[in-house]
């Protein structure tokens, strides 16, 4: 197919298109062409399932007129003969940047961040731009035509990749003899979305995913209150993307969990995106399958590493090596799943790429009359264009490819590909087939020929007896010229040469080693075989399982909850009942149903603990790992963004915390702002979705954060309001009033009589505001990031002024110098055991402040905020033993019962107590003796990590490694291109993480 | 205004806080102390029950049990009944006492600019009264190994007590090594440039070792020549041929480590020691047998690679112990300094995954004054060795009990009051009043 382009040859003027009829013409005499053309005896596929052998396929003026197997055929028809060959609907790419130029980026912004829109009339983020327009910038690109026309494609979609929203699309035929006139299938096909922020722009919002969420959300609530008139003042984006509202909208998402992320963002508008994936859906297929939402699918399949070196074999990841084996299978995946996708040559480095990675697909199991509809039926109709393009049916576009057999055969040979009506030759199917067995004659030396290979590009071999001997030849415009070696040895060569005839037998002159002319024949004695494609014989190749996470350490099924009974265990309750020494604990529907002695269960799995101890599961109440962004840092306040639309369930350190004995945790957002995020409260269910890891009923809460990080001490930024901890009181002041107010105003508006409400102007609903009055309103709850003393005391009097608690204090670390007031006040204290000395804040932080706010009656927790410390959280426990001499079974609720108080899930989690959650413990030791080893981690009655199962797993990585890279080597060997092989970069998030 | 005042307060009590006086160096040894009924963890692997430990201007005197120690030749004896008695524990390529507070720049003096610069010597900028320093003492950490960062060649490390006025006074050892960041065999593009942004199998590796090949090369016929004018780099690596000073090569990849080690027996280095190995336990058999030992990096890290064992880093001291590479513990990585204060723990981790409590305890004690070859004068609880030692409530390598009475340094006791206990003393009181 790659040499293809070589030989494409366009020709004009056969069923040439008329320019406008009113047009004027000054070059010639006005002429009118309304012959048909009939393409018959072909076997036709109108659409994918509606298939005609033996038919006839009538073409007027650049459109079907009609396809069947009795067709009448006019007499003003020019006929052309396809015996033998098939006819298809040309193919149809809806997502492209065909001929329109890509923005430039904005020059850099130097050391001020852009907070404001560059634009004025518009929407207030640059990044929204549903007023553009891909027809205004539209030029057609004759040579991208060309590649694309070579490799099938008739119709393509071209709207502008840049920003979140892109505006309208353009579908346009590629019909390289006609003008724009002709090929405009339509100006505003779709309005197009994406994740990523515009490069034309440097205003800084949004920095992160997680904005790009809150922002699309405000965006649609921002429309809905535009429509109904309530804004002053002219927004020309708001009204474009009102305009576009009817249109298929296409989410270029570019990956499983975008995919499951921005889905979720329409579903709440009722929009139901047509979602551009990136090719891993395979590995999270249920969910993608519950979207119900229509997807385009990129073929750009990873290339094997090279791993020729197994030192650098050894860097690879499981992870990426599956990547490999496995993305061929998405489609596939997808297909037998019942999702409804269309094809794209999107994200190819090369366009001649797509017919080898489409016929890989279909090698690891794409249907291939799914396949023809993914780049026929299905795109046109999710454009809503089926009676146009897509299919042969009357009416149709006359867009259709002419091949030599069945369309997904490697030896297949696509001849042409009309667009409009509009022949384009891929390969000239008036090409004589002289493949097949000759006598070849020189000079009473007989010679056996065998011509073979591809009918336009033959091969050939010559053998004396059993001797083969050096030949080549070449098939160009009708004639044949052959060289060959004789004698084998010395470089000289017998020349002949030949025109092709109707005859069979090859007939022309020739040169001799010795110079002297000669008269030829070669007799042809056997016609050519062609051998069954390559997709018959193949074996379909092997494939690692998919697990979950698609990764080391991942399930092949998802841990199920079990009826457990620990045995003989000491049992840390932190109830009552304290430290309960040769203790039984029944674990049952997921619930911890039975704790005392002698207990027994039928059908139990049966856990001996004698000489363990099993405690309830560690809770870190300040965590950033699985979380595909910390910070949204384009604005002083983020309080719109929530860290539950950004958690990553891949997240190798959600199975590391396993490992050390955590169950559930707050995802906070970073501290770059005064105001942060919402909060993700998740179990650790390792193996989950994102959905299936957040907890049911989460309390809500936001990050809020003080110091130096918000005041941007530690970098060079100057332009941000605040610089001081003077104006972060102010931020919070100014915020908490406005939304006060905002409150008032919604409750007002809410109060009104139904008839009144109708004729009132609805206050704008504001993501933001409305979170900050949740706060007030006592339904949110603040873990507020802090260092010294001064401001926590701050902080703890602005929420007296207007009326409520800040719920916990997180770091902390000057809290011992104000825990009084923390009492009083009634805030948690959230800190780290020992840290200090690495930002000038935390000069005065001492590891007995955990003992001295404790003491005070503040409601202490220790915590990470670090993805290796969270895996050892008891041991940073048991440093409150050493310093301050806090009791052991208080010093165990620092990192158990007390952060499931601050996060008020203590109704479920935090101790060892009939009804609570089983999330549960196992441990080899005292749990907080730095000889402990976590046995087994249980969530809701599963177990989610075993210390020996994770050693076996071990052993199965490297198995599993080992057959990939075998694999690999195997596919170098062949000659498939390959990389270099690359380390996983790891991704360390903090709370000053961006 | 309030607020305005609660933060000029709260600047006040900072400013306060960082003009508080560091802990006053003790007084020389002036009488003879002999330490009885303590549990004695010799720092070799031995363990001496109701020991008795006695030391006299500055020097160990005695080790044996308590049966076998004649009071009467020492003025005075502390009971130590229950206790736990060590040998100060020492901390392997720390930059202790190099930077006070991260974020501070002023305060950063770890890293000198420059690629190859061993006559860079961190002795110089240790500040021996920084307050990390001192915090150290009360869990019985009470010398360290202070080595520059960064370059291609660091500078040059030395080993400090943490009792002391000066940094000459705080000197064990001076210029006791080396330190050379080996070439990474992968890197990542600098995506600014256009470059491509993931780790990779760097194009450079070989030009980045044949640099570090030829400067060897060069420093080594200089030295064998008149040496005249003089060259500051060269002749700071002189030792490294005598046998007077280590290499310590940071470098964790096995191919990485297999190179350094060639490249230290091809140019005639003497002692070679490995800092991080990360996959050294791959390479164990090459390491033992020549003689090359290894300091891990502490195990409160994270495996290197996503496939790795989850316990990688905690198991990784057996892993070499098994294959008999001596084994010590390093502290590279993110707040090593105020990390250092966990030192026993990082111990203590290891022996939660196959290592003996006693063994733990060597790879901070006598493995680790061997691998800096100060262990004539430290390390173990050894007649003639510096009485640099410290008792604990309980077992030392968990923190529920490593609750340190007393410390001793070259036979002074030194204070265990840090600017931490003084606050931390200073707001109990405030609330017990209340």
């Amino acid at each position: 197919m790659k040499k293809l382009l070589l030989a494409f040859v366009m020709l004009c003027g056969i069923c040439s298109m008329h320019a406008q009829e009113y047009f004027p013409k000054n070059d010639g005499v006005k002429t009118t062409n309304n012959n048909y053309t009939a393409l018959t005896n072909a076997k036709i596929f109108v659409t994918p399932t509606q298939i005609i052998n033996n038919g006839t396929l009538l073409i007027q003026n650049g459109k079907v007129v009609a396809s069947g197997k009795t067709v009448t055929i006019p007499k003003n028809s020019v006929v052309i003969d396809l015996k033998g060959k098939h006819v298809y609907p040309s193919f149809i790419d809806i997502y492209t940047s065909f001929g329109v130029e890509k923005p430039k980026r904005a020059p850099g912004g130097g050391r001020s961040t852009q907070y404001d829109a560059s634009r004025e009339g518009f929407y207030w983020n640059d990044h929204i731009m549903p007023e553009n327009k891909a027809i205004e910038k539209f030029k057609y690109d004759s040579k991208k035509a060309k590649a694309l026309i070579a490799s099938g494609f008739g119709v393509v979609n071209a709207h502008i990749e840049d920003g979140i929203v892109r505006g309208t699309s353009v579908l346009v035929a590629l019909n390289s003899q006609g003008d724009n006139s002709q090929r405009i299938l339509d100006q505003n096909t779709a309005q197009h979305l994406s994740a990523s922020r515009s490069i034309a722009s440097n205003q800084s919002y949004p920095t992160s995913i997680m904005g790009t969420t809150a922002l699309l959300r405000q965006l649609y609530h921002d429309a809905k209150w535009y429509e109904a008139g309530n804004s002053q003042t002219k927004d020309l984006s708001i009204e474009a993307l009102l305009a576009n509202k009817s249109l298929p909208q296409i989410f270029d998402a570019g990956g499983y969990q975008n995919d499951l992320r921005f889905d979720k963002v329409g579903d709440e508008f009722n929009i139901n995106y047509i979602i551009k994936g990136g090719g891993d859906e395979f590995a999270r297929i249920e969910e993608i399958k519950n979207t119900r939402a229509r997807f385009i699918i990129p073929l750009d399949f990873p290339l094997a590493y090279d791993v020729t070196d197994p030192y650098h074999a050894s860097k690879v990841s499981l992870a990426d090596m599956r990547m490999w084996n496995q993305a061929p299978s998405n489609p596939a995946t997808l297909a037998k799943n019942g999702v409804v996708f269309a094809l794209t040559t999107s994200e190819l480095n090369k366009i001649s790429d797509f017919k080898s990675n489409l016929m890989r697909a279909i090698e690891y199991g794409l249907n291939e009359t799914t396949a023809l509809a993914a780049l026929t039926t299905v795109p046109a109709n999710f454009l809503g264009k089926e009676n146009e393009i897509g299919s042969l049916k009357k009416g149709a576009y006359a867009n259709f490819l002419i091949t030599s057999g069945d369309i997904f055969d490697s030896n297949t040979t696509l001849y042409e590909n009309w667009v409009q009506g509009q022949k384009n030759v891929i390969n000239d199917m008036s090409v004589k087939d002289i493949r097949g067995n000759y006598d070849l004659t020189i000079n009473s030396k007989k010679y056996a020929l065998k011509i073979k290979g591809k009918v336009t590009k033959p091969s050939v071999e010559i053998t004396s007896g059993e001797a083969k001997i050096g030949s080549k030849l070449t098939y160009t415009n009708g004639w044949v010229n052959l060289f060959y070696n004789p004698s084998g040895g010395k470089n000289e060569y017998v020349r002949l040469t030949a025109a092709v005839t109707a005859n069979d037998n090859l007939n022309g002159k020739g040169t001799l080693t010795n110079g002297n002319t000669i008269n030829w024949t070669a007799v042809k004695t056997k016609a050519f075989k062609e051998k069954a494609g390559k997709k018959d014989k193949k074996d379909s190749p092997k494939l690692s399982p998919v697990t979950f996470p698609n990764k080391a350490y991942g399930f092949k099924e998802l841990p199920k909850q079990q009826t457990i009974l620990f045995k003989n265990a000491t049992v840390w309750t932190n109830e009552a009942e304290g430290v309960m020494k040769n203790a039984d604990v029944l674990v049952k529907n997921g619930k911890i149903t039975q704790v005392g002695t002698n207990l027994s269960a039928r059908g139990a799995t049966v856990i001996d603990a004698t000489g363990k101890h099993l405690t309830s599961g560690i809770i870190d109440e300040h965590s950033h790992i699985a979380a595909a962004s910390v910070n949204e840092a384009g604005q002083n306040s983020s309080a719109e963004v929530t860290m539950e639309d950004v958690v990553d369930p891949d997240d190798m350190n959600l199975y590391r915390n396993l490992s050390g004995g955590v169950t559930a945790m707050q995802i906070l957002h970073g501290s770059a702002n005064p105001i942060g995020g919402r909060s993700a409260l998740i179990k650790l269910k390792w193996g989950e979705g994102s959905e299936g890891m957040i907890i049911d009923n989460s309390p809500k809460f936001i990050k809020f954060a003080l110091g130096e990080n918000v005041k941007q001490s530690n970098w060079q930024s100057f332009n941000r309001f605040p610089q001081s901890r003077m104006g972060v009181e102010q931020v919070f002041m100014d915020y908490f009033q406005r939304a006060k107010e905002y409150d008032i105003a919604w409750k007002e508006y809410n109060a009104l009589p139904a008839k009144t409400k109708a004729r009132t102007k609805a206050p704008r609903y504001d993501s933001e505001l409305n979170t900050i009055a949740e706060i007030l309103n006592k339904e949110r709850f603040i873990s507020s990031h802090s260092y010294v003393q001064s401001e926590i005391n701050m902080l703890m009097k602005v929420a007296e002024k207007f009326d409520f608690k800040v719920n916990t204090f997180t770091h902390i670390l000057e809290g011992y110098k104000v825990a009084d007031k923390m009492a009083a006040h009634g805030a948690g204290g959230s800190t780290f055991s020992d840290w200090w000395a690495y930002k000038n804040e935390v000069n005065d932080a001492i590891p007995y402040n955990a003992a001295i706010m404790h003491n005070a009656g503040v409601l202490v927790a220790i915590n990470s905020d670090d993805r290796e410390m969270s895996r050892r959280l008891n041991q940073e426990a048991a440093k409150t033993i050493k310093y301050g001499g806090v009791s052991e079974e208080d010093a165990w609720k620092f990192v158990t019962l007390n952060p499931a108080k601050l996060l008020h899930l203590d109704d479920r989690m935090g101790s060892i107590k009939v009804g609570k959650d089983a999330d549960l413990v196992l441990w080899s030791d005292h749990p907080m003796s730095i000889y402990a080893i976590a046995e087994k981690t249980i969530i809701d009655g599963a177990i989610y990590y075993d210390y020996q199962e994770m050693q076996k797993m071990q052993e199965d990585i490297r198995k599993e490694k080992n057959e990939l890279i075998n694999m690999m080597i195997q596919a170098k060997n062949k000659g498939v291109k390959t990389r270099l092989p690359e380390k996983k970069a790891d991704k360390e998030l903090h709370c000053n993480s961006l | 205004m309030k607020y305005l005042k609660n933060i000029f307060f709260g600047l006040l009590v900072v400013m306060n806080s960082l003009v508080i006086a560091q802990q006053t160096p003790a007084d020389a040894q002036s009488e003879s102390i002999l330490i009885l009924g303590a549990t004695a963890h010799i720092g070799n692997g031995q363990v001496i029950e109701n020991s008795a430990i006695g030391f006299d201007k500055g020097k160990i005197t005695f080790v044996g049990t308590k049966s076998q120690a004649n009071t009467d030749n020492f003025s005075k004896t502390i009971d130590a009944s229950g206790k736990h008695i060590y040998p100060g524990f020492i901390a392997g390529n720390t930059t202790m006492g190099l930077v006070e507070v991260d974020a501070i720049r002023a305060t950063d003096d770890d890293d000198e600019i420059g690629e190859m610069i061993p006559h860079v010597r961190s002795i110089i900028a240790y500040n021996a009264e920084s307050k990390v320093v001192e915090s150290m003492r009360p869990n019985g950490v009470l010398m360290a190994q202070v080595a520059p960062r960064g370059g291609r060649i660091s500078g040059t490390s030395s080993i400090v007590q943490f009792d002391a006025w000066n940094w000459e006074d705080a000197a064990i050892k001076t210029d006791d090594g080396i330190h050379m960041n080996w070439p990474n065999s992968f890197s990542r593009g600098r995506w600014w440039l256009g470059e491509d942004p993931r780790l990779v199998p760097s194009k450079n590796y070989k030009d980045q070792v044949e640099e570090v090949v030829s400067f060897v090369k060069e420093a080594k016929a200089y030295l064998n020549g008149s040496q005249s004018p003089r060259n500051l780099p060269y002749e700071a690596v002189k030792g490294l041929f005598d046998g007077t000073q280590r290499l310590y090569v940071h470098v964790d990849g096995e191919k990485e480590i297999i190179d350094a080690v060639n490249f230290t027996k091809e140019n005639g280095i003497k002692h070679l020691v490995i800092i991080g190995g990360d996959e050294a336990h791959k390479v164990a058999d090459v390491l033992a047998e020549n003689k090359v030992s290894v300091m891990i990096t502490r195990p409160h890290r994270l495996p290197n690679k996503e496939d790795d064992n989850v316990k990688h880093p905690f198991n990784l001291a057996k892993l070499l112990l098994d294959k008999g590479v001596l084994v010590g513990i390093e502290m590279n990585g993110r707040m090593n300094r105020q990390e250092s204060r966990n030192l026993p723990f990082f111990a203590g981790s290891f022996a939660a995954y196959g290592i003996g409590k006693e063994q733990a305890v060597q790879l901070i004690t006598e493995n680790a004054a061997k691998i800096l070859g100060i262990d004539n004068i430290v390390g173990t609880l050894a007649q003639g060795k510096d009485a640099t030692l410290f008792l604990s409530e309980g077992d030392a390598l968990d923190m529920r009990t490593n609750i340190v009475s007393h410390a001793f340094i070259q036979g002074r006791e030194v204070s265990l009051e840090t600017h931490q206990t003084k606050l931390w003393k200073r707001y109990a009181k405030k609330f017990s009043k209340k």
